[in-house]
């Protein structure tokens, strides 16, 4: 057996050709993270310089966002990356046991979420606050997860918006489902059909999870739009870490279209999702759409960044913030001036003076809640446990302890 | 267990340390591999991170990227490969990010993990290790405070320990990763960075065998039976009941599976009473398989029926919660009540 150092594949010339011709660690890291936001096949509608790209297949997409329309999306994204910015600082004052930022994916979220229609179904992660926030999801009603108090109570029928799932990758299958259910359902056929979007991340694009709902999403021709938020990390783990190839060229392999788009670009991330999104109604589907982003904050309030990434990495993707292209693009057209902008940050402090005094007033539950909603059913055994406890707490009220 | 456990090389490190429990499996782990070139580190995020708690800090940047390996986000990945290197000769050491993550990976636990050497009559070992932080008590979100260690313990072919100590987390994942059977080892993550159990770990010889239970305070009057983190509520409970007079034994199982009962048959033959305490839900769990083997050993002994100090039969609560769910020193001076006053 050859000594540890020994492992590693064996230099170009050196082995055989078949291990020689493959790329080094250094070309598929640069092939990956290709330095313009994703590389030569990348949909772009508006640059970093907020300059405006003609597109001949998506620009029919976006024909209805006029400047109000476009300044909707800025105010959204501005309100979200406030309201996430109060929640980290929340967190840092120990209102809230964790939070997890999204600070660099507005555009990817609020495009992608508003080219949904309220008929359609979305299945978050984890990090999905701004897609919340289009589906009508109150940030208040995300807070309890990260408070500690609930795993997640919204109605999510009624938002269209289903409960985040924390287990990476579990949801793209539970998604998969569902699309078939609407399938099934004959839902699917027409301009008015419906469709269903997962969002996850690049590293849960490892998982069989994943996988498994490509696979079956493309056998059932479930109107399925995977919307993986490539992030470029997944922790510490660099997207190289969990695949070779431009992540948006596996679908090919499943029989269904993948496509790479600016997650930094709002206008490109609700032009492609509402193309992919018809593609489904009409019965096309699925259809995976990588959206190539930035995470510019820690993976949570737990992680530490600085123990595998370089700050030079985070300098160059400031310069592609998601907001700041469109606060270019609307001053540079004469679509809002400096008293609309301040007035959108005033309204973002208000936003999240309100999360805050909410979190701050936040009810803690009540022993009891620990038994309720495990069945659907009455359970005696358990109705018995909680009596059994209940009482047992009792004990120290009387005795004037707890 | 085949390969007897080597002490670290002479000089390497200081004989006795005091040591957090995150820094001795830290220690053992860097001990193992010192001993033995084939022994490797998989996870995620175990490499430059340290992992998520970084009990790997240091390894990846000592031993190399092809012993410390960041793997793909996947657990069915993580262990599927770690008993194809174990086949090839490794001796992989998995380390699962947090147990609530461990069910994608548990199809490879259950399938292969614990049946290869059975389905090849032992012409096949796999020698391979899986970590898993356990356990409540961090004001988590979800899955990220569960005790599902029951559920490896019913699978036949899997050993199953878990450690409370400094010394034992030094000492007993060297043994985990020298045994030639796959052990799940699983660590009581809340008390990882525990000052208070910081303790003197002598490096220089192991307290014991891995797959043995061991009477951590001797008692008289009732006997409490822990593994884990609960170990230090029982110790703690027993120091509260010994001020007010009452005399509890402490016993630290340490091996779940298999299950080391003789000195827990011996204590209650003694003491005439015994508490099992453990986060996990009591239904069908280690505590169950206690008290039936216990009542079939002892009955003659009891002064009371084995009781049972447990997690509720519900999914781990929402942590604000969890001061509920998590059986505390008052439930199981409550519990031992209960026994005392049968
Ligand atoms: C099955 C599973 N394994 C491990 C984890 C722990 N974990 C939480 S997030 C994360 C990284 C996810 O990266 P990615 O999929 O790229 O999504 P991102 O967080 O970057 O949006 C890991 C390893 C988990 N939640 N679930």
């Amino acid at each position: 057996m050859p000594s540890p150092e020994q492992w590693t594949h064996p230099e170009p010339g050196e082995g055989p050709a078949a291990q020689a011709a493959q790329p080094s660690r250094e070309q598929v890291i640069a092939g990956l993270r290709n330095t313009d936001a994703g590389g030569a096949e990348v949909t772009q509608l508006l640059t970093p310089e907020g300059e405006r790209i003609a597109s001949p297949q998506f620009d029919r997409y976006i024909s209805d966002i006029d400047p109000d329309a476009l300044r909707g999306l800025y105010r959204d994204m501005v309100l979200v990356r406030r309201a996430d910015r109060e929640a980290n600082a929340m967190q840092r004052q120990g209102q809230l046991g964790i939070w997890v930022p999204l600070l660099g994916q507005e555009a990817a979220q609020v495009g992608s979420g508003r080219a949904l229609r309220p008929q359609d179904m979305a299945f978050p992660s984890y990090r999905e606050h701004g897609v919340a926030y289009t589906r009508g999801v109150d940030f208040k009603e995300l807070l309890g997860i990260f408070r500690c108090t609930d795993h997640g109570g919204w109605d999510f029928k009624a938002h269209g918006f289903h409960p985040y799932t924390i287990v990476i990758g579990n949801q793209v299958l539970n998604a998969a489902g569902y699309a078939m259910g609407q399938k099934f359902e004959g839902k699917v056929g027409d301009d008015d059909g419906e469709a269903t979007i997962v969002y996850f991340g690049d590293g849960a694009t490892s998982q069989g999870d994943v996988h498994e709902g490509f696979v079956w999403a493309a056998v059932y021709d479930a109107p399925l739009v995977f919307f993986c938020q490539n992030n470029q990390w997944a922790i510490s783990e660099p997207t190289e870490r969990q695949s070779r190839l431009p992540l948006y060229q596996r679908a090919r392999g499943y029989g269904f279209p993948g496509i790479r788009v600016d997650g930094n670009d709002v206008l490109a991330c609700l032009a492609v999702t509402r193309w992919a999104l018809e593609e489904c109604r009409h019965g096309n589907g699925p259809v995976l759409i990588e959206a190539f982003t930035y995470r510019m904050d820690a993976h949570t309030t737990t992680d530490d960044p600085t123990r595998y990434r370089l700050s030079e990495e985070l300098e160059v993707w400031k310069h592609k913030d998601p907001i700041e292209r469109v606060r270019v693009h609307l001053a540079r057209n004469g679509y809002a001036d400096q008293a609309w902008f301040d007035q959108i940050e005033s309204e973002a402090d208000a936003f999240a003076a309100d999360l805050r005094e909410f979190c701050f007033n936040m009810p803690e539950p009540p022993p009891e809640r620990v038994f309720t909603g495990v069945y659907a059913e009455p359970s005696p055994v358990l109705d018995s446990q909680r009596d059994e406890f209940l009482s047992y707490l009792a004990g120290f009220v009387e005795a004037g302890e707890r | 267990m085949a390969a007897p456990v080597k002490s670290p090389v002479d000089g390497a490190v200081p004989a006795v340390q005091k040591l957090t429990i995150g820094k001795a499996l830290n220690m053992g782990l860097r001990a193992a591999m010192e001993a033995d070139d084939k022994v490797l580190i998989l996870g995620e995020d175990v490499g430059k991170l340290g992992g998520v708690f970084r009990i790997t800090d240091g390894l990846q940047k000592d031993f190399g990227e092809q012993r410390v390996l960041d793997t793909p986000l996947a657990e069915s990945g993580i262990i599927g490969t770690a008993v194809g290197l174990a086949v090839r000769g490794f001796r992989p050491v998995c380390e699962i990010q947090f147990e609530g993550f461990i069910f994608p990976g548990f199809d490879q636990i259950s399938s292969q993990l614990a049946k290869l050497h059975y389905r090849t009559q032992g012409r096949v070992k796999v020698p391979v290790v899986v970590r898993v932080p356990y356990g409540g008590g961090i004001g988590a979100v979800e899955h990220h405070s569960e005790s599902p260690e029951s559920l490896f313990a019913h699978i036949a072919g899997l050993k199953v320990v878990s450690c409370s100590n400094p010394t034992d987390a030094y000492w007993m994942i060297q043994q985990a990763v020298a045994c030639d059977d796959p052990v799940l080892f699983f660590e009581p993550k809340r008390l990882y960075h525990n000052g208070q159990l910081k303790s003197e770990v002598d490096t220089t010889t192991p307290p014991g065998p891995l797959f043995a239970s061991r009477v951590v305070r001797e008692g008289t009057d009732c006997t409490l039976v822990a593994y884990g983190p609960s170990v230090k509520v029982c110790i703690d409970a027993a120091a509260a009941a010994a001020e007010e007079g009452r005399s509890l034994e402490v016993i630290d199982l340490r091996t779940l599976s298999p299950l080391d009962l003789a000195p827990v048959f011996e204590s209650v033959r003694r003491t005439g009473r015994l508490v099992a305490v453990s986060e996990a839900p009591s239904e069908s769990s280690i505590t169950s398989e206690i008290a039936a083997r216990v009542q079939q050993e002892c009955f003659y002994s009891l002064e009371a029926p084995v009781l049972r100090a447990t997690g509720f039969d519900t999914p781990y609560p929402p942590s604000k919660l969890e001061e509920h769910y998590l059986p505390d020193l008052d439930r199981v001076l409550h519990t031992v009540d209960r026994a005392m006053g049968w």
